[in-house]
């Protein structure tokens, strides 16, 4: 073994591990990739948390790009996410239908009340088993389905305002343009 | 006197000895082991190295819940944990299975090992003909001449 080979493969060892350690620094073990992307949404049927006389479900919004927001009042988290949220109802390019997870309803109205309500609707999932259905396993938790009722995307976490600019609403932009 | 009894004896309770026990009724004793089987093989998603056995998230409450529902409505453990996997993905199992994307997660480790062995193999190879290696007549030559050297 030459004296060069010596030290360059230690050097070799060394850079490859650097770069799988880097890899593995941009990435959030939290995030785990849904099962649902590019599959059809899951069906639920709740009740809306401003007339509980009326249920709704994902084939009302069919034929439309909407986003599902998954909140609740108890969730800090959701507070942050909020103001984005408003933001994206106020470009109006997509209806956000909000999944009221393991919430009291009274709560919840207190809540859009003081903040402001971006949803077109909230639906109670008092149980939680829609939340179930559609793998939910970290409040807040956003999903855009497409015209087919397809989910196209998952968002885990609050939404940043950079995220909202960069990723949702590209891509409900793009989505809404495949149709036409 | 009685204080310190009261403080003493109120050390001696855990709280949280006392976190994840729900009381379960099942049909018979095979039933029990294969919900304990199950919540010990499925992960809590929210606490990400706990299983649902060991998990006091409300998450893992709720699976619980579900995994007992289904269990005695009959449900097979197999269509228990693929119902799991539909909706958390491959990640909810704690042993994934065997396919195109866990590949590397199944056969990297052997493969390094491979090479870790391979590499050992390579040195002691070269090691060994080091120690082998005979001088030239040259060298020979050379060697006594310093030998022979008076100084």
């Amino acid at each position: 073994m030459g004296s060069k080979t010596r030290f360059i493969i230690p050097i070799v060892v060394f850079a490859v591990l650097v770069v799988f350690l880097g890899i593995g620094l941009t990435l959030d073990p939290r995030k785990v990739p849904s099962p649902f992307i590019d599959k059809p949404a899951p069906d639920f049927s709740l009740p809306s948390l401003h007339n509980v006389n009326v249920n709704l479900g994902p084939q009302d919004f069919a034929g439309r790009v909407w986003l599902l927001n998954v909140w609740a009042s108890w969730c800090v988290a959701c507070r942050a996410e909020h103001e984005v949220l408003k933001d994206l109802a106020r470009k109006d390019i997509a209806p956000i239908i909000g999944l009221n997870y393991k919430d009291h309803p009274d709560d919840a109205k207190r809540w859009l009340q003081q903040l402001g309500d971006p949803y077109q609707s909230s639906v109670v999932d008092a149980n939680g088993k829609a939340g179930i259905d559609w793998g939910v396993y970290g409040v807040p938790e956003t999903f855009v389905i497409d015209q087919q009722g397809i989910v196209r995307y998952k968002h885990i976490g609050p939404i940043t305002a950079e995220e909202l600019r960069n990723t949702i609403i590209p891509l409900v932009k793009t989505l809404r343009e495949k149709k036409a | 006197m009685r204080n310190l009894l009261i403080v003493w004896s109120l050390l001696l309770v855990s709280l949280s000895a006392h976190a994840v026990i729900e009381t379960r009724t099942f049909a018979d004793p095979a039933q029990e082991d294969r919900y304990k089987a199950l919540i010990n093989e499925l992960r809590c998603l929210v606490c990400q190295n706990q299983n649902l056995a060991d998990s006091n998230a409300e998450l893992a409450k709720d699976l619980r819940e579900q995994t007992y529902k289904m269990l005695t409505n009959g449900a097979s453990d197999t269509e228990i944990v693929d119902y799991m996997v539909a909706r958390y993905g491959d990640f909810v199992l704690y042993r994934p299975p065997f396919k195109s994307t866990t590949l590397a997660l199944w056969i990297g480790p052997f493969i390094l090992l491979a090479l870790g062995i391979l590499g050992l193999v390579i040195v002691i190879r070269r090691r060994n003909r080091a120690q082998e290696e005979t001088l030239s007549d040259v060298e020979r030559a050379q060697v006594r001449r310093l030998l022979d050297r008076d100084d």
